[in-house]
């Protein structure tokens, strides 16, 4: 069955056919970060694929994944182009590396997880939030429900870790 | 063949096929025309220039992202009868690989020259900046989901934490990077047919507005309305033809890096493809970038350039920054950077009107407003100041480097014939 849904005034459509996606964002839907493991060399990775991207096996199961991580860059959009995110900006892109298998399999790998900055109850982080958010903060996974069986995950500070003193941010011109 | 060249690698190709003819519509925003007469121009301005009619083009290549005319319909508007033709989807990096795919073609006796062009009404109908198309309002399924969900589309925004991860690595400053619009404006005043000619300065560009944080609107290329062609043929048919050939040393296509369904999944997400591709470019050519003259490093962005100069071995990776603003990319300087002012002043046809530039600086014969001899040529001044010269002094190699995102380029080296 289809999966249907909203966010942002943006629809969601799912078809039958992409069951990879269709799983992905189910356990979403259940508030629960779940990645394809390999049954073959056991690597999990981001996004959901038909196959693994390091031995091309096609077996995979889904295993629970703990949302947390690290900053590891970001955007920050002024100028919204997506009529959603006009009320929004400056909005802010974030790249995730997971904790769990950052640097595997080789250095300069990681589960890089893409998503935006929000707060804890998921809706897009105002100004004042994204001004204390750069490279190196600690955050974690939210959800924000879109239907039955989606909802979109995005990132907020980690209340409960040690964030760095200044994380990295683009130099402003004094 | 020279006899240095071992026959049983792609290095027997070398020097074997040129670039043959060159030419454009005016860049400009409000065509007023299709992308059919914008193609029919350009081929046909490019046949002129090589001297060719159009029963001598039996191969033609274009590349779009659904947003031109097809190579049948040129070349029926022209009278040109196809033994090939293919219209690739695609839009940076497409140039340098459908130059390699005529390449092939041509010596697989496929057919004999090749036009290739790209035309595109890219203000007046499909924005590259995503603004407008029917992408933005489809439902989101598979890959919008981990993209346009997040207000993450265009190609400003899939590329800043590429470009911010740069200035974190490396110490990449936002006053060095704006230094690559400041030089391409320079070179742009000196070019009759750029869009933007006017010269700006480092605090023009940090003052503009910011668009998506580290690109400020200056950073970011222009949008025209454009047609380009370039005519590829065996450098022994080149010969005569009414230019000089500009000999085509090395080409990659498309080369990438792991992990192309999401590129941010292999670090450095800095580097580039050309971390890959230079390991073909360059033996290939059988030369190295200390060799060349010129470059043609494609300017979607400020940092595009940077990023691709730094990864093809012009500087050490995390220098980039010190060689893009210490005067080596400009007219008059060590190895001078799109010299028609590039995507970001001249006007926007993914990639194919810095392959022009090069072909024009390698025949001496650039379009400025140097005057024009007895002998019908240019006499260039060398005078690199606003409204001068901008041919550069005898170039014998250029070097192109072409972007389609962090994850994929192309490239080529072109020799003097």
């Amino acid at each position: 069955m289809t999966v249907e849904g909203e966010y942002l005034g943006m629809n969601i459509r799912i078809s039958d056919l992409d069951q990879e996606n269709q799983e992905f964002f189910g356990h979403c839907a259940n508030h629960q970060l779940h990645l394809q493991k390999c049954d073959h060399c056991q690597l999990l990775r981001y996004p959901p694929t038909t196959a693994c991207p390091w031995c091309a096996s096609p077996d995979a199961s889904w295993a629970a994944v703990e949302g947390k991580g690290t900053l590891h860059s970001y955007g920050e959009v002024h100028q919204a182009i997506q009529p959603a995110f006009r009320e929004h900006a400056p909005y802010m892109l974030v790249l995730v590396d997971l904790d769990i298998q950052n640097g595997q399999p080789t250095e300069h790998e990681a589960l890089r997880i893409t998503g935006n900055l929000a707060t804890p109850e998921g809706d897009l982080a105002p100004p004042e939030l994204v001004e204390q958010v750069g490279i190196g903060s600690r955050l974690r996974i939210v959800f924000k429900d879109a239907g039955d069986c989606v909802s979109i995950p995005l990132w907020t500070l980690d209340e409960t870790a040690e964030q760095p003193e200044t994380p990295w941010r683009y130099p402003e011109s004094t | 063949m020279a006899d240095d060249i071992d026959g049983t690698t792609s290095k027997h190709l070398r020097g074997k096929y040129a670039i043959a003819g060159v030419g454009e519509t005016e860049f400009m925003r409000g065509s007023g025309c299709t992308t059919r007469t914008l193609g029919t121009r350009a081929v046909r301005a490019a046949m002129e220039d090589a001297g060719l009619e159009p029963g001598d083009v039996d191969g033609m290549l274009s590349y779009s992202n659904n947003d031109s005319t097809p190579s049948t319909v040129i070349a029926g508007d022209l009278g040109i009868r196809p033994n090939f033709y293919m219209d690739v989807y695609g839009g940076g990096s497409s140039t340098e690989a459908l130059i390699g795919i005529a390449i092939g073609v041509i010596e697989a006796g496929m057919c004999k020259t090749v036009a290739i062009f790209r035309a595109m009404n890219g203000y007046s109908q499909v924005r590259i900046g995503g603004t407008g198309g029917a992408g933005g309002r489809a439902p989101l399924s598979s890959g919008g989901l981990f993209g346009r969900a997040y207000g993450l589309m265009s190609a400003g925004q899939m590329f800043s934490q590429s470009f911010m991860r740069h200035m974190y690595d490396y110490g990449t400053t936002p006053e060095q990077i704006a230094m690559v619009k400041v030089i391409h404006s320079e070179h742009a005043s000196n070019n009759p047919k750029a869009y933007y000619k006017k010269r700006v300065t480092v605090d023009d560009v940090l003052n503009s507005r910011m668009i998506v944080k580290p690109l400020h609107l200056l950073d970011c290329c222009v949008e025209t309305d454009n047609g380009n062609c370039i005519i590829v043929t065996s450098a022994d048919r080149a010969r005569d033809c009414r230019h000089r050939p500009a000999l085509i040393q090395s080409v990659v296509g498309r080369c990438s890096k792991p992990r192309t369904d999401m590129h941010y999944q292999h670090g450095p997400i800095s580097t580039t493809a050309g971390y890959y591709g230079k390991d073909i470019l360059w033996p290939n050519a059988g030369v190295g970038p200390e060799d060349i003259d010129v470059t043609g490093s494609y300017d979607a962005f400020t940092f595009t350039t940077m990023l691709q100069l730094e990864d093809y071995g012009f500087c050490k990776k995390g220098e980039g920054g010190d060689y893009v603003s210490n005067g080596t990319m400009r007219l008059g300087g060590k190895r001078p950077n799109n010299t028609s002012g590039g995507h970001l002043c001249e006007g926007y046809t993914h990639g194919l009107n810095m392959v022009i530039e090069n072909v024009r600086q390698l025949r001496g014969h650039i379009d400025d407003s140097c005057p024009i001899g007895a002998d019908g040529r240019r006499q260039h001044t060398y005078d690199y100041s606003e409204g001068g010269c901008r041919q550069v002094k005898d170039p014998e190699l250029t070097a192109n480097l072409g972007w389609a995102g962090p994850q994929t380029g192309s490239a080529m080296v072109m020799a003097k014939g």
